[in-house]
């Protein structure tokens, strides 16, 4: 079986596994969707952290801008439950868009230092109006609009666009990553100025790599807060403390600038937090400033970065045996 | 905006938040000026200041518990802080020091999570008060009070201002840190442990924090969160400021406590902590909007 063949059947098991997977083990399905999400925030991540250098503290500002416009169409357009809900999602995709594309303009001229501490500034400032903002709830949040099917069939019901939304992005970007763009950005990441003197419109393809990110985590927004039913501007809509944390920690563990390192984090950092995290008793996010600071310490290659240095041939680096064996005397 | 038409019927009201911004201001500065050296000397921004700031405050908070005046926790806490900042260097700031700035970012971005969740378990989320027993004054009829701790705060903070300045200007340690500030490399040839200098200028820059942080919990009050807003507040004093002017330092940092008394009045105290992290962006953006038209940019 070639490698192509292979992978073919690795994407379709993982598809078969993705839709059957409520039905197998019904009792997990929320946190099962949580898992695509954490594979969406990863990849989002990445794309600017790992694929273009630009390190943001921030990204959990789109989820909540998402997540805050869906829940306000549901609410106020007057339209029954389902196509509020899809022109709910579809607005909150389109407004974080909106507001990657306004903010960019200013932020992404940063650099550096200067980016990831402006767009930590940018979440916890969205996240203190918020809850200080009284047409949207302020700091009592809002409610969703309760799910019109049978008990328990909301998360059955979430799963699905949870799943998809993971396979779509996923895929986007696998195809995003083949062409030009893949290198335009990683171009960016090198060198900028020596990017921009080539002829790169380095500003245009930063707005748009964080239209992307911010794209599918408006998408994502309004599927977590009606699948939790409850938004809190500081813990769940702009939790900068846990998901912000979470989508840089989960594409550093996996491997920042690969594809699959940050689906490949997100898999083991959710399943590591749904088993050991309830037996840390209120310790998590103790736990969790710390794995921050050994993971970026002693293991900044991240998971796909460590096995690419284990066996680099298998990724296509030829590796001279000789000047191997010479080097090692 | 109905406060804004308060401040404009009774200007004397704008006096007692000028006031208020100015004493607190310099406790701004005096943190700010901690992160500027650890900035200018290890190259390294800490996202962990502001918690150093409520660690001291805690240590205010437990010496007033135990009986002590909380004026005296401003030594204990920078003794104390000192301490911690210097096992912090050795145990795991080295290792990020002469890495690229987004590690050592990241890396006091974890510690300062860890600090302040680790406060959060061992001293419980309520917010506590250190009341120093010291009176108000009241001028033009009532209208304007004075908190006397705040102007003695204002005091110790240009005091252990100045005395960080003799000790940098004079002491062998502090040309020490000024020459591996200005050339790490070449410190070293000339025999500089950098080693000890590094190590030297976070505990202090953690010792500063500290005894900010027993101030900040007589004036203010005490949390387990309170360490982000004053680590942006440090940062935008810094950008503004530049890394190396104190003068430069102090004055920003006034600006910063009267623009945020003023907005914290105007647009209610809820949005105040949004102010700051607003003004942060802002600051940035109009850094580099300024820098770009010089095709130049931040850093």
């Amino acid at each position: 079986m070639n490698r192509t063949a292979l992978r073919f059947a690795l994407y379709l098991s993982i598809i078969a596994l993705g839709i059957a997977a409520p039905f197998i083990v019904p009792g997990i399905r929320t946190q099962l969707s949580f898992l695509w999400i954490m594979i969406v925030f990863a990849l989002t991540w990445d794309i600017l952290g790992g694929q273009m250098g630009y390190n943001s503290f921030g990204n959990v500002l789109f989820f909540g801008v998402g997540m805050y416009a869906c829940v306000l169409i549901q609410q106020h357009s007057g339209l029954s439950y389902f196509p509020a809900l899809f022109v709910g999602i579809a607005a909150g995709g389109l407004v974080a868009v909106a507001f990657a594309a306004l903010l960019g303009w200013g932020i992404l001229g940063l650099r550096g230092h200067y980016f990831a501490i402006g767009t930590l500034g940018l979440g916890i400032a969205a996240a203190e109006f918020a809850s200080g903002w009284d047409l949207i709830g302020a700091g009592s949040g809002l409610v969703t609009p309760l799910y019109p099917g049978a008990v328990g069939g909301r998360e059955t019901f979430f799963y699905f666009p949870c799943f998809i939304l993971a396979i779509v992005t996923f895929l986007s970007l696998r195809r995003l990553y083949r062409g030009r763009f893949r290198l335009a950005i990683n171009a960016i990441r090198d060198d900028e100025d020596k990017a921009e003197a080539m002829g790169l419109h380095t500003t245009l393809y930063k707005t748009v790599a964080w239209c992307i990110a911010a794209f599918f985590l408006g998408l994502a927004g309004p599927l977590v807060g009606n699948l939790i039913g409850f938004i809190d501007p500081r813990d769940v809509a702009f939790a900068s403390s846990s998901y912000g944390v979470w989508m840089l920690l989960m594409a550093i563990l996996g491997g920042k600038g690969t594809l699959w390192g940050p689906v490949i984090g997100a898999v083991v950092f959710h399943i590591t937090q749904e088993l050991f995290w309830t037996y840390l008793l209120g310790w998590q996010r103790v736990a969790l400033g710390l794995l921050v600071m050994l993971i970026v310490i002693f293991f900044p290659t991240g998971i796909v970065g460590w096995v690419r240095e284990r066996w680099p041939e298998r990724f296509g680096q030829r590796v001279d045996e000789q000047a191997q064996r010479t080097a090692d005397q | 905006m109905d406060n804004l038409l308060i401040l404009f019927n009774a200007p004397i009201l704008s006096v007692q938040l000028l006031i208020d911004g100015l004493l607190v201001g310099a406790v701004f500065a005096l943190v700010a000026y901690g992160m500027a050296l650890v900035w200018g000397v290890m190259n390294i921004i800490n996202i962990a200041q502001g918690e150093f700031v409520m660690l001291g405050g805690y240590v205010a908070y437990y010496l007033y518990r135990a009986g002590i005046h909380p004026l005296f926790a401003i030594p204990v806490a920078a003794v104390l802080l000192f301490i911690l900042g210097w096992a912090l260097y050795r145990s795991v700031i080295y290792r990020v020091v002469d890495r690229d700035l987004f590690t050592s970012i990241l890396a006091t971005f974890g510690l300062g999570i860890l600090l302040q969740q680790l406060a959060n378990q061992l001293f419980g989320a309520d917010v506590h008060i250190v009341p120093s027993g010291l009176h108000t004054w009241t001028l033009f009829g009532g209208m304007v009070t004075i908190a006397q701790i705040k102007v003695i705060a204002c005091v110790f903070a240009l005091l252990i201002g100045i005395a960080l300045i003799w000790f940098l200007k004079r002491s062998r340690m502090g040309q020490a840190i000024r020459a591996t500030a200005q050339n790490a490399r070449a410190a070293r040839i000339m025999g500089v442990d950098t080693t000890q200098v590094y190590a030297t200028t976070f505990g202090l820059n953690a010792a500063i924090c500290g005894a900010a942080g027993a101030l900040v919990a007589m004036i203010w009050i005490i949390q387990p969160y309170l360490g982000l807003p004053f680590t942006a507040r440090s940062f935008m004093i810094v950008v503004v400021a530049g890394v190396g002017n104190i003068g430069a330092v102090f004055l920003a940092g006034l600006g910063l406590g009267v623009a945020e008394e003023f907005a914290g009045f105007t647009l209610g105290a809820q949005f105040q902590t949004a102010f700051v992290f607003a003004l942060l962006v802002v600051i940035l953006v109009w850094r580099r909007i300024r820098l770009a038209r010089q095709r130049r940019y931040l850093s």
